[in-house]
Protein backbone atom coordinates (compact mmCIF):
# COMPACT_ATOMS: atom_id res chain seq x y z
CA UNK A 1 0.00 0.00 0.00
CA UNK A 2 1.73 3.41 -0.83
CA UNK A 3 2.04 6.06 1.60
CA UNK A 4 -0.59 7.90 0.27
CA UNK A 5 -3.45 5.08 0.02
CA UNK A 6 -2.35 4.54 3.59
CA UNK A 7 -3.11 7.73 4.89
CA UNK A 8 -6.29 7.85 2.40
CA UNK A 9 -7.25 4.56 3.74
CA UNK A 10 -7.26 5.85 7.49
CA UNK A 11 -8.77 9.33 7.00
CA UNK A 12 -12.34 7.56 5.44
CA UNK A 13 -12.60 5.49 8.38
CA UNK A 14 -12.23 8.75 10.80
CA UNK A 15 -14.33 10.41 8.27
CA UNK A 16 -17.14 7.88 8.21
CA UNK A 17 -16.75 6.19 11.50
CA UNK A 18 -16.41 9.27 13.93
CA UNK A 19 -17.38 12.71 11.87
CA UNK A 20 -20.63 10.94 9.59
CA UNK A 21 -18.81 11.86 6.28
CA UNK A 22 -17.99 15.80 7.38
CA UNK A 23 -14.37 16.11 7.28
CA UNK A 24 -14.91 18.98 9.23
CA UNK A 25 -11.18 20.69 8.34
CA UNK A 26 -9.08 17.14 9.12
CA UNK A 27 -5.65 17.26 8.10
CA UNK A 28 -3.25 14.64 8.37
CA UNK A 29 -1.75 16.71 11.73
CA UNK A 30 -4.96 17.31 13.36
CA UNK A 31 -4.61 15.62 17.00
CA UNK A 32 -7.74 14.09 17.25
CA UNK A 33 -7.84 14.22 21.01
CA UNK A 34 -7.21 17.86 21.28
CA UNK A 35 -10.36 18.48 18.60
CA UNK A 36 -12.40 15.68 20.63
CA UNK A 37 -12.79 13.83 17.28
CA UNK A 38 -11.86 10.27 19.67
CA UNK A 39 -12.11 9.46 23.26
CA UNK A 40 -11.44 6.54 25.21
CA UNK A 41 -13.74 4.29 23.34
CA UNK A 42 -12.60 6.31 20.29
CA UNK A 43 -9.22 4.52 21.15
CA UNK A 44 -10.34 1.27 20.96
CA UNK A 45 -12.17 1.37 18.19
CA UNK A 46 -9.47 2.84 16.25
CA UNK A 47 -6.73 -0.16 17.61
CA UNK A 48 -9.69 -2.79 16.36
CA UNK A 49 -9.43 -0.80 13.23
CA UNK A 50 -5.53 -0.55 12.62
CA UNK A 51 -5.33 -4.13 13.64
CA UNK A 52 -8.25 -5.40 11.22
CA UNK A 53 -7.59 -3.24 8.19
CA UNK A 54 -3.53 -3.37 8.03
CA UNK A 55 -2.82 -7.01 10.12
CA UNK A 56 -1.09 -5.73 12.90
CA UNK A 57 -1.03 -6.17 16.38
CA UNK A 58 -0.65 -3.09 18.61
CA UNK A 59 0.78 -3.65 21.80
CA UNK A 60 0.22 -2.48 25.20
CA UNK A 61 3.90 -0.12 24.53
CA UNK A 62 2.17 1.30 21.46
CA UNK A 63 -0.92 2.64 22.99
CA UNK A 64 0.48 6.43 23.12
CA UNK A 65 -0.60 9.36 21.30
CA UNK A 66 2.36 9.46 19.32
CA UNK A 67 1.15 6.66 17.17
CA UNK A 68 -2.95 7.59 17.31
CA UNK A 69 -3.49 10.65 17.80
CA UNK A 70 -3.50 12.05 14.33
CA UNK A 71 -3.25 10.83 10.61
CA UNK A 72 0.15 11.48 10.65
CA UNK A 73 1.19 9.60 13.66
CA UNK A 74 -0.95 6.35 12.54
CA UNK A 75 1.18 6.89 9.51
CA UNK A 76 4.85 6.66 10.97
CA UNK A 77 3.76 4.23 13.52
CA UNK A 78 2.35 1.64 10.62
CA UNK A 79 5.73 2.18 8.99
CA UNK A 80 7.67 1.29 12.11
CA UNK A 81 5.01 -1.75 12.28
CA UNK A 82 5.83 -3.40 8.37
CA UNK A 83 9.98 -2.36 8.73
CA UNK A 84 11.94 -5.34 9.02
CA UNK A 85 13.01 -5.65 12.61
CA UNK A 86 16.89 -6.53 11.72
CA UNK A 87 19.20 -5.40 8.70
CA UNK A 88 17.46 -4.82 6.02
CA UNK A 89 19.86 -5.87 3.17
CA UNK A 90 19.08 -9.77 4.53
CA UNK A 91 15.41 -8.97 5.39
CA UNK A 92 12.83 -10.28 2.66
CA UNK A 93 10.47 -8.49 0.83
CA UNK A 94 8.46 -5.42 2.74
CA UNK A 95 5.26 -3.27 1.59
CA UNK A 96 5.77 0.19 1.40
CA UNK A 97 3.56 2.26 3.09
CA UNK B 1 -12.67 25.97 50.50
CA UNK B 2 -9.39 26.81 50.07
CA UNK B 3 -7.61 29.36 48.11
CA UNK B 4 -4.45 28.60 46.43
CA UNK B 5 -1.68 29.39 47.92
CA UNK B 6 -2.87 27.89 51.27
CA UNK B 7 -4.35 24.69 49.62
CA UNK B 8 -3.65 21.89 51.95
CA UNK B 9 -5.28 18.15 53.26
CA UNK B 10 -7.31 20.47 55.39
CA UNK B 11 -9.32 22.54 52.31
CA UNK B 12 -11.56 19.81 52.22
CA UNK B 13 -12.79 19.99 55.80
CA UNK B 14 -16.41 21.26 55.89
CA UNK B 15 -18.80 22.70 58.52
CA UNK B 16 -20.54 19.53 59.02
CA UNK B 17 -23.23 20.74 61.46
CA UNK B 18 -23.93 23.75 58.65
CA UNK B 19 -23.70 21.36 55.65
CA UNK B 20 -25.81 18.68 57.26
CA UNK B 21 -28.33 21.68 57.85
CA UNK B 22 -28.55 23.11 54.57
CA UNK B 23 -28.73 19.76 52.77
CA UNK B 24 -31.37 18.55 55.03
CA UNK B 25 -33.55 22.41 54.10
CA UNK B 26 -33.15 21.91 50.75
CA UNK B 27 -34.41 18.51 50.66
CA UNK B 28 -37.32 19.85 51.79
CA UNK B 29 -37.61 22.59 49.45
CA UNK B 30 -36.98 20.09 46.73
CA UNK B 31 -39.96 18.23 47.58
CA UNK B 32 -42.04 20.50 48.61
CA UNK B 33 -41.54 22.81 45.53
CA UNK B 34 -40.12 20.82 42.40
CA UNK B 35 -40.79 17.03 43.09
CA UNK B 36 -44.07 17.25 45.04
CA UNK B 37 -43.78 13.96 46.18
CA UNK B 38 -44.00 13.00 50.02
CA UNK B 39 -40.98 10.66 50.74
CA UNK B 40 -37.49 9.64 49.13
CA UNK B 41 -37.22 6.32 47.98
CA UNK B 42 -33.00 5.44 47.98
CA UNK B 43 -31.07 1.99 47.12
CA UNK B 44 -28.61 1.22 50.17
CA UNK B 45 -25.03 -0.83 49.23
CA UNK B 46 -24.00 -1.05 52.47
CA UNK B 47 -21.15 1.39 51.22
CA UNK B 48 -20.27 4.91 52.33
CA UNK B 49 -22.47 7.40 49.89
CA UNK B 50 -25.97 5.60 49.88
CA UNK B 51 -25.52 5.02 54.03
CA UNK B 52 -25.21 8.80 54.40
CA UNK B 53 -27.91 10.21 51.58
CA UNK B 54 -30.37 7.73 53.89
CA UNK B 55 -29.31 9.29 56.93
CA UNK B 56 -29.76 12.83 55.66
CA UNK B 57 -33.13 11.48 53.91
CA UNK B 58 -34.38 10.46 57.90
CA UNK B 59 -33.56 13.89 59.03
CA UNK B 60 -34.74 15.89 57.07
CA UNK B 61 -37.94 14.28 56.71
CA UNK B 62 -38.13 11.73 59.03
CA UNK B 63 -37.66 7.93 59.36
CA UNK B 64 -41.23 7.26 57.92
CA UNK B 65 -40.46 9.00 54.63
CA UNK B 66 -37.85 7.37 53.59
CA UNK B 67 -38.39 3.64 52.18
CA UNK B 68 -34.91 1.85 51.38
CA UNK B 69 -34.02 -1.00 49.30
CA UNK B 70 -31.60 -3.35 49.32
CA UNK B 71 -30.75 -5.18 45.92
CA UNK B 72 -27.96 -8.03 45.77
CA UNK B 73 -27.33 -10.17 43.22
CA UNK B 74 -25.29 -13.18 42.52
CA UNK B 75 -21.80 -11.13 42.15
CA UNK B 76 -22.72 -9.11 44.85
CA UNK B 77 -20.25 -9.15 48.17
CA UNK B 78 -21.17 -10.95 51.35
CA UNK B 79 -20.94 -7.70 53.64
CA UNK B 80 -22.95 -5.98 51.01
CA UNK B 81 -25.55 -7.59 52.81
CA UNK B 82 -24.51 -7.10 55.91
CA UNK B 83 -24.02 -3.10 55.64
CA UNK B 84 -27.13 -2.09 53.82
CA UNK B 85 -29.07 -4.33 56.59
CA UNK B 86 -26.94 -2.66 59.43
CA UNK B 87 -27.18 0.70 58.00
CA UNK B 88 -31.85 -0.08 57.57
CA UNK B 89 -32.04 -1.40 60.96
CA UNK B 90 -29.65 2.06 62.55
CA UNK B 91 -31.80 4.21 60.56
CA UNK B 92 -34.86 2.28 61.58
CA UNK B 93 -36.85 2.90 58.02
CA UNK B 94 -39.39 0.92 56.17
CA UNK B 95 -37.20 -1.13 53.29
CA UNK B 96 -37.42 -4.43 51.47
CA UNK B 97 -34.98 -6.85 50.05
CA UNK B 98 -35.04 -8.06 47.14
CA UNK B 99 -32.43 -10.22 45.25
CA UNK B 100 -32.30 -9.17 41.52
CA UNK B 101 -30.40 -12.40 40.50
CA UNK B 102 -33.56 -13.73 39.29
CA UNK B 103 -34.29 -10.65 37.07
CA UNK B 104 -30.61 -10.59 35.83
CA UNK B 105 -31.31 -14.34 34.74
CA UNK B 106 -34.28 -13.43 33.09
CA UNK B 107 -33.06 -10.70 31.00
CA UNK B 108 -29.99 -13.36 30.42
CA UNK B 109 -27.30 -10.81 32.10
CA UNK B 110 -24.88 -13.85 33.32
CA UNK B 111 -24.71 -15.33 30.22
CA UNK B 112 -24.47 -12.55 27.78
CA UNK B 113 -21.39 -11.01 30.58
CA UNK B 114 -19.79 -14.61 30.49
CA UNK B 115 -20.02 -14.76 26.47
CA UNK B 116 -18.43 -11.53 26.13
CA UNK B 117 -15.50 -12.47 28.56
CA UNK B 118 -15.42 -15.47 26.54
CA UNK B 119 -14.30 -13.41 23.56
CA UNK B 120 -10.87 -12.98 25.27
CA UNK B 121 -10.75 -15.98 27.99
CA UNK B 122 -12.25 -18.99 25.80
CA UNK B 123 -11.32 -20.80 29.38
CA UNK B 124 -13.65 -18.77 31.30
CA UNK B 125 -15.90 -20.91 32.44
CA UNK B 126 -17.83 -22.22 35.78
CA UNK B 127 -16.38 -21.04 39.19
CA UNK B 128 -14.25 -18.20 37.30
CA UNK B 129 -14.35 -14.84 38.46
CA UNK B 130 -13.89 -11.63 36.90
CA UNK B 131 -13.91 -7.59 36.96
CA UNK B 132 -12.29 -4.92 34.51
CA UNK B 133 -9.58 -2.63 35.80
CA UNK B 134 -7.96 0.17 34.35
CA UNK B 135 -3.83 1.30 34.85
CA UNK B 136 -3.03 3.29 37.44
CA UNK B 137 -2.53 7.44 35.50
CA UNK B 138 1.33 6.93 36.86
CA UNK B 139 1.76 3.52 34.85
CA UNK B 140 2.15 4.47 31.48
CA UNK B 141 2.97 7.59 29.40
CA UNK B 142 -0.08 6.38 27.32
CA UNK B 143 -3.58 6.04 27.54
CA UNK B 144 -5.33 4.22 30.52
CA UNK B 145 -7.77 1.48 28.55
CA UNK B 146 -9.54 -1.21 30.19
CA UNK B 147 -8.37 -4.90 30.71
CA UNK B 148 -9.92 -8.16 32.11
CA UNK B 149 -8.97 -9.96 34.66
CA UNK B 150 -10.00 -12.94 35.49
CA UNK B 151 -9.40 -15.81 37.97
CA UNK B 152 -10.16 -19.65 37.84
CA UNK B 153 -11.71 -21.46 40.72
CA UNK B 154 -7.70 -22.73 41.77
CA UNK B 155 -6.79 -19.17 41.79
CA UNK B 156 -5.23 -18.58 38.66
CA UNK B 157 -5.51 -15.23 37.22
CA UNK B 158 -5.04 -14.11 33.91
CA UNK B 159 -5.01 -10.46 32.42
CA UNK B 160 -6.13 -9.52 29.20
CA UNK B 161 -5.87 -6.29 27.37
CA UNK B 162 -9.85 -5.57 26.62
CA UNK B 163 -10.92 -5.05 23.20
CA UNK B 164 -13.11 -3.12 21.96
CA UNK B 165 -16.13 -5.72 21.15
CA UNK B 166 -15.90 -7.70 24.52
CA UNK B 167 -15.41 -4.07 26.45
CA UNK B 168 -18.62 -2.89 24.75
CA UNK B 169 -20.25 -6.33 25.68
CA UNK B 170 -19.26 -6.57 29.25
CA UNK B 171 -20.07 -2.86 29.94
CA UNK B 172 -23.23 -3.03 28.23
CA UNK B 173 -24.50 -6.30 30.15
CA UNK B 174 -23.32 -5.00 33.42
CA UNK B 175 -25.28 -1.81 33.08
CA UNK B 176 -28.39 -4.41 33.50
CA UNK B 177 -27.73 -4.26 37.38
CA UNK B 178 -27.93 -0.66 38.04
CA UNK B 179 -30.68 -0.43 35.60
CA UNK B 180 -32.99 -3.11 37.52
CA UNK B 181 -32.18 -1.53 40.61
CA UNK B 182 -33.16 2.01 39.67
CA UNK B 183 -36.88 0.05 37.75
CA UNK B 184 -37.41 -1.14 41.08
CA UNK B 185 -36.72 1.82 42.65
CA UNK B 186 -38.76 3.70 40.67
CA UNK B 187 -41.57 1.21 41.42
CA UNK B 188 -42.04 2.11 45.15
CA UNK B 189 -41.31 5.91 44.61
CA UNK B 190 -44.87 5.71 42.01
CA UNK B 191 -46.40 3.28 44.60
CA UNK B 192 -45.50 5.20 47.24
CA UNK B 193 -45.68 8.59 45.86
CA UNK B 194 -41.65 9.33 46.79
CA UNK B 195 -39.12 11.01 45.21
CA UNK B 196 -36.04 8.79 44.08
CA UNK B 197 -32.73 9.45 45.85
CA UNK B 198 -29.52 9.47 43.60
CA UNK B 199 -26.39 8.89 46.01
CA UNK B 200 -22.82 9.87 43.47
CA UNK B 201 -20.20 12.49 45.57
CA UNK B 202 -18.63 14.63 43.82
CA UNK B 203 -16.08 12.63 42.34
CA UNK B 204 -18.67 10.36 40.60
CA UNK B 205 -20.70 12.75 39.33
CA UNK B 206 -17.99 15.00 38.21
CA UNK B 207 -16.08 12.27 36.13
CA UNK B 208 -19.29 10.68 35.12
CA UNK B 209 -18.92 7.44 37.36
CA UNK B 210 -22.52 6.27 37.01
CA UNK B 211 -24.70 4.38 34.60
CA UNK B 212 -26.73 6.84 32.35
CA UNK B 213 -30.44 5.69 33.56
CA UNK B 214 -28.83 3.29 35.73
CA UNK B 215 -27.47 4.28 39.42
CA UNK B 216 -27.30 8.23 37.09
CA UNK B 217 -31.02 8.32 37.24
CA UNK B 218 -32.85 10.16 40.58
CA UNK B 219 -35.01 12.77 41.30
CA UNK B 220 -32.55 14.45 43.38
CA UNK B 221 -28.54 13.84 44.27
CA UNK B 222 -28.24 15.18 47.82
CA UNK B 223 -24.24 14.79 48.47
CA UNK B 224 -23.30 15.44 44.21
CA UNK B 225 -21.40 18.41 45.56
CA UNK B 226 -19.43 17.22 48.16
CA UNK B 227 -16.01 15.66 47.89
CA UNK B 228 -15.60 11.88 48.51
CA UNK B 229 -13.41 12.85 52.12
CA UNK B 230 -16.67 15.21 53.02
CA UNK B 231 -18.74 12.40 52.29
CA UNK B 232 -16.80 10.72 55.58
CA UNK B 233 -17.01 14.01 57.45
CA UNK B 234 -20.70 14.10 56.97
CA UNK B 235 -21.03 10.22 58.16
CA UNK B 236 -18.95 10.44 61.46
CA UNK B 237 -21.15 13.66 62.36
CA UNK B 238 -24.42 11.47 61.35
CA UNK B 239 -22.99 8.74 63.67
CA UNK B 240 -22.94 6.36 60.59
CA UNK B 241 -21.81 3.17 61.81
CA UNK B 242 -17.90 2.28 61.82
CA UNK B 243 -18.10 -0.84 59.67
CA UNK B 244 -19.67 1.24 56.77
CA UNK B 245 -16.62 4.13 57.80
CA UNK B 246 -14.22 1.31 57.11
CA UNK B 247 -15.47 0.02 54.46
CA UNK B 248 -13.01 0.71 51.41
CA UNK B 249 -14.98 2.05 48.37
CA UNK B 250 -16.04 -0.92 46.30
CA UNK B 251 -17.97 -1.10 42.54
CA UNK B 252 -19.51 -4.38 44.00
CA UNK B 253 -20.72 -4.60 40.28
CA UNK B 254 -17.89 -7.49 38.91
CA UNK B 255 -17.37 -11.31 40.69
CA UNK B 256 -14.22 -10.22 41.54
CA UNK B 257 -13.85 -7.66 44.38
CA UNK B 258 -13.41 -4.77 42.34
CA UNK B 259 -12.39 -1.48 44.42
CA UNK B 260 -12.91 1.95 42.78
CA UNK B 261 -9.26 3.37 42.48
CA UNK B 262 -8.28 0.12 39.97
CA UNK B 263 -11.37 0.73 37.98
CA UNK B 264 -12.12 4.25 37.35
CA UNK B 265 -10.21 7.00 38.85
CA UNK B 266 -6.86 4.99 39.14
CA UNK B 267 -5.85 6.98 42.30
CA UNK B 268 -7.22 6.79 46.21
CA UNK B 269 -9.92 8.66 46.66
CA UNK B 270 -7.91 11.12 49.19
CA UNK B 271 -5.48 11.81 46.14
CA UNK B 272 -8.53 11.97 43.71
CA UNK B 273 -10.21 14.46 45.99
CA UNK B 274 -6.88 16.55 46.34
CA UNK B 275 -6.81 16.42 42.50
CA UNK B 276 -9.65 17.50 41.73
CA UNK B 277 -10.39 20.53 43.86
CA UNK B 278 -6.52 21.53 43.20
CA UNK B 279 -7.75 21.43 39.77
CA UNK B 280 -11.01 23.53 40.39
CA UNK B 281 -9.35 25.83 42.73
CA UNK B 282 -6.72 26.60 39.85
CA UNK B 283 -3.93 25.36 42.60
CA UNK B 284 -0.85 25.18 40.30
CA UNK B 285 0.22 21.78 39.71
CA UNK B 286 3.83 22.44 41.68
CA UNK B 287 1.65 23.16 45.05
CA UNK B 288 -0.65 20.08 44.69
CA UNK B 289 2.61 17.96 43.48
CA UNK B 290 4.63 19.07 46.83
CA UNK B 291 1.66 18.06 49.24
CA UNK B 292 0.80 14.84 47.76
CA UNK B 293 4.29 13.44 47.07
CA UNK B 294 3.72 13.71 42.92
CA UNK B 295 5.94 14.73 40.95
CA UNK B 296 4.80 17.71 38.58
CA UNK B 297 4.17 15.66 35.45
CA UNK B 298 2.12 13.19 37.93
CA UNK B 299 -0.29 15.88 38.58
CA UNK B 300 -0.17 17.95 34.90
CA UNK B 301 -1.45 14.28 33.94
CA UNK B 302 -4.04 13.32 36.70
CA UNK B 303 -6.08 17.34 35.76
CA UNK B 304 -5.19 16.19 32.07
CA UNK B 305 -7.23 12.90 32.70
CA UNK B 306 -10.01 14.85 34.69
CA UNK B 307 -10.78 16.91 31.57
CA UNK B 308 -10.51 13.56 29.39
CA UNK B 309 -13.52 12.06 31.77
CA UNK B 310 -14.95 15.07 31.62
CA UNK B 311 -15.23 15.18 28.09
CA UNK B 312 -15.99 11.66 27.73
CA UNK B 313 -18.94 11.53 30.11
CA UNK B 314 -20.85 14.65 29.07
CA UNK B 315 -23.01 12.15 27.25
CA UNK B 316 -24.13 10.82 30.31
CA UNK B 317 -25.07 14.21 31.68
CA UNK B 318 -26.94 14.72 28.99
CA UNK B 319 -31.42 14.94 29.42
CA UNK B 320 -32.67 13.58 25.85
CA UNK B 321 -31.77 16.50 23.82
CA UNK B 322 -34.27 18.03 21.34
CA UNK B 323 -33.55 19.63 17.60
CA UNK B 324 -35.55 22.65 19.02
CA UNK B 325 -36.55 23.73 22.57
CA UNK B 326 -40.29 23.02 23.27
CA UNK B 327 -40.37 26.82 25.17
CA UNK B 328 -43.83 25.58 26.78
CA UNK B 329 -42.31 22.73 29.18
CA UNK B 330 -39.04 23.91 29.16
CA UNK B 331 -36.98 23.18 32.61
CA UNK B 332 -34.45 25.32 33.84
Amino acid sequence: MTMHKTKETIRKYIVENFLFGEEEGLKDDTSLLEKKIIDSTGILELVAFLEREFSIRVSDEELVPENLDSIDNMHQYLLTKKMPPVDCSSAGTWIAI
Amino acid sequence: MSTHGTFSAESLKTDVEHEVERICTKLRTILKEDLKRRGIVIGVSGGIDSSVTAALAVRALGKDRVFALEMPERHSAGETETLSSMIIEHLGVPSEHRNITGILEAVGFYQLYDDAVRMVIPEYGKGWKSKIVTSSVFENNGFNLPSLVAQSESGCTIKKRLPLTPYLHIVAATNFKQRIRKMIEYYHADRLHYAVAGTPNRLEYDQGFFVKLGDGAADIKPIAHLYKSQVYQLAEYLGIPEEIRRRPPTTDTYSLSQEQDEFYFSLPYRSMDLCLLGKNSSVPPEELAALLDFNVEQVQKTYREIDNKRSTTRYLHLPPLLVQEVPEVSVK
